[in-house]
């Protein structure tokens, strides 16, 4: 007997990650060069390892307080004050989350109502849309374009406000596309924002890896943007630290407090010891000049030029991607729709990227490759690439 | 050191077979500029040989190395950088460090068999006149060196597709 009719609708309704139908495919494949991942190739710095490792030999093995060990938040504080001249109250103003993921589903519970839309930029990341269903909500896409380098136009903004926009998620440094939006670009959307009332998450998880000379600017610090604006970040990224999953949110001590309702019920607390490493990055950082960052930073900005020069070199059109560590070309001179593509290239070369499509509709014709992969394999896999491309044009 | 050189030389230290064209789109330098700096890193001798990293544990190759502490008496004028010549000119020498500490030079030495190790550390090494005395230390196993990781594959762990 199927137990189907006891499900919510509304959840199974919500279709299946377009990556993870992907990875089943990829799943079945032996020796793949994967392009496909999410994640730095580095491991997570020893030292900071080994404060997780002192800390678990020191018998710290209990719950933390609901928001995070305040040492961890004090050093969040220190952090953005330092990198993005964001100041926030570490005893009401952050709380600490499970990876980044976390702060972003327990920010759509705090802010949507039923009938509430949350605008959501495509293509971006998988998890925004469906966390707005499962928080009640309606997401409604805002399309990013090639033309303007993925990023986000008050026009195309304006296009997709109705009066139930509630608020929007701003993903940049964005994940696929390595999209990122300077001052002047923010300053435009925020004049959209404030005319419209809406509220803001800026997604910044990403925000330490731009390169080729530019800077990260947080949505919170354009002039009256900060009380409408949740910034959430993390250090998976930066940090090389995904498996950890420790991230955090920061904002009006009004929604910092309602987030902590949710989590303090469905979570408790982030894990003791990821916490602790977390603060050891940030302190070390802080006091080394983040080199650790800096050494990995510049390391995926070499891979990210040799990848987005191979791809002209194949035909493609590929803007120049100066964040995350994404580049997204474009396919389409194949013939190939990106989900064509990517199947092919994993069949005949074993060669793993993630279609557009996974990211939204709007990533159709696009493929999203991952420069994160040790030098000799991000050749061979360009190498074999061209190959394809060579026999399906 | 500028920018440039120093990108370079990571690059080259990580695989120094890479081609010159992808050197230059990878530091963002011209194709010229990058060849004419590593040739001027050449000449300064900072770069001195382009050389595979071997795992000869793996080979059929019998081979045995050991360290070898040597306490020297310094010259007159040429301190320790005489005698320190007199033993790095040795074929089975292939590393010579003056050192700070308990003794004086550590001499890296490589032989096919144990025996002929034993004969130069007793006939070539501990006779010159200047060496006083010397602790022959054998090497096991090797673990790492240069930063490269011996003894496990740096296995890659992560899912092949995430989002």
């Amino acid at each position: 007997m199927s137990a189907e009719r006891f499900l919510n609708p509304r959840i199974a309704a919500v279709p299946p990650s377009g990556i993870r139908r992907f990875f089943d495919l990829a799943a079945t494949m032996k020796d793949t060069i994967s392009l496909g991942v999410g994640e730095p190739d580095f491991k997570t710095p020893y030292h900071i390892r080994n404060a997780a490792i002192d800390s678990l030999i020191d018998g710290e093995t209990q719950y933390t307080a609901n928001r995070g060990l305040p040492e961890l938040r004090d050093e969040i504080a220190l952090y953005l004050s330092g990198r993005y001249g964001l100041s926030y109250d570490p005893a009401t103003q952050i709380i600490v989350t499970i990876g980044a993921s976390e702060a972003i589903d327990v920010a759509l519970r705090a802010l949507t109502a039923p009938g509430d839309e949350i605008l959501v930029p495509e293509p971006s990341y998988v998890s925004y849309s469906p966390g707005v269903v499962f928080a009640g909500g309606t997401p409604i896409g805002v399309e990013t374009l090639e033309k303007d380098d993925f990023r986000l136009t008050p026009v195309c903004l304006e296009k997709a406000i109705s009066p139930r926009t509630k608020a929007l998620i701003l993903p940049y440094p964005n994940n696929p596309t390595g999209a990122v939006m300077n001052r002047e670009d923010l300053e435009a959307i925020a004049k959209v924002i404030q005319a419209h009332d809406l509220f803001v998450i800026s997604d910044e998880i990403y925000s330490e890896l731009v390169y080729d000379g530019h800077t990260h600017v947080s949505f919170a610090s354009i002039p009256g943007m900060y009380e409408r604006t949740l910034t959430i970040n993390g250090f998976s990224k930066a940090f090389a630290m995904t498996g950890w999953r420790v991230g955090y949110a920061c904002g009006g001590a009004e929604i910092i407090s309602v987030m902590n309702k949710i989590h303090q019920y469905a979570i408790m607390c982030a894990p003791r010891q990821g916490q602790v490493a977390a603060a050891a990055a940030l302190k070390a950082g802080r006091e080394n000049g983040y080199e650790d960052v800096l050494r990995m930073r510049d390391s995926y900005d070499r891979r990210r030029r040799l990848m987005v020069s191979a791809f002209r070199a194949m035909g493609f059109h590929c803007f120049e991607p100066y964040g995350a560590f994404y580049a997204f070309p474009s396919v389409r001179v194949t013939g190939m729709t990106s989900e064509e593509f990517c199947s092919s290239l994993l069949k005949s070369k074993n060669i793993a990227a993630v279609p557009g499509t996974a990211f939204g509709p709007g990533g159709e014709g696009n493929i999203r490759c991952c420069y994160a992969t040790a030098l000799d394999k991000l050749n061979i896999a360009l190498d074999r690439m061209a190959e394809f491309v060579k026999e399906n044009t | 050191m500028t920018r440039l050189e120093t990108d370079l030389l990571d690059l080259l230290k990580e695989d120094c077979r890479i081609s010159l064209e992808k050197l230059s789109v990878m530091t963002g330098a011209s194709l010229e500029e990058v060849a004419a700096t590593i040739q001027d890193l050449e000449k300064r001798r900072i770069i001195l040989r382009y050389a595979p990293m071997i795992n000869w544990d793996l080979t059929d190759r019998e081979r045995v190395e050991a360290m070898i502490e040597v306490r020297v008496t310094p010259q007159r004028d040429m301190g320790f950088d005489a005698i320190a010549r007199r033993i790095y000119c040795f074929d089975e020498v292939k590393t010579v460090f003056l050192m700070s500490g308990s003794y004086d030079l550590l001499v890296l030495v490589e032989a096919r068999t144990l025996k002929e190790l034993a004969a130069f550390v007793s006939a070539k090494l501990s006779t010159l006149e200047t060496v006083t005395g010397t602790a022959t230390s054998f090497v096991l196993k090797r673990y790492k060196e240069e930063g490269v990781i011996f003894d496990s594959e740096d296995a890659d762990h992560r899912l092949v597709i995430s989002p």
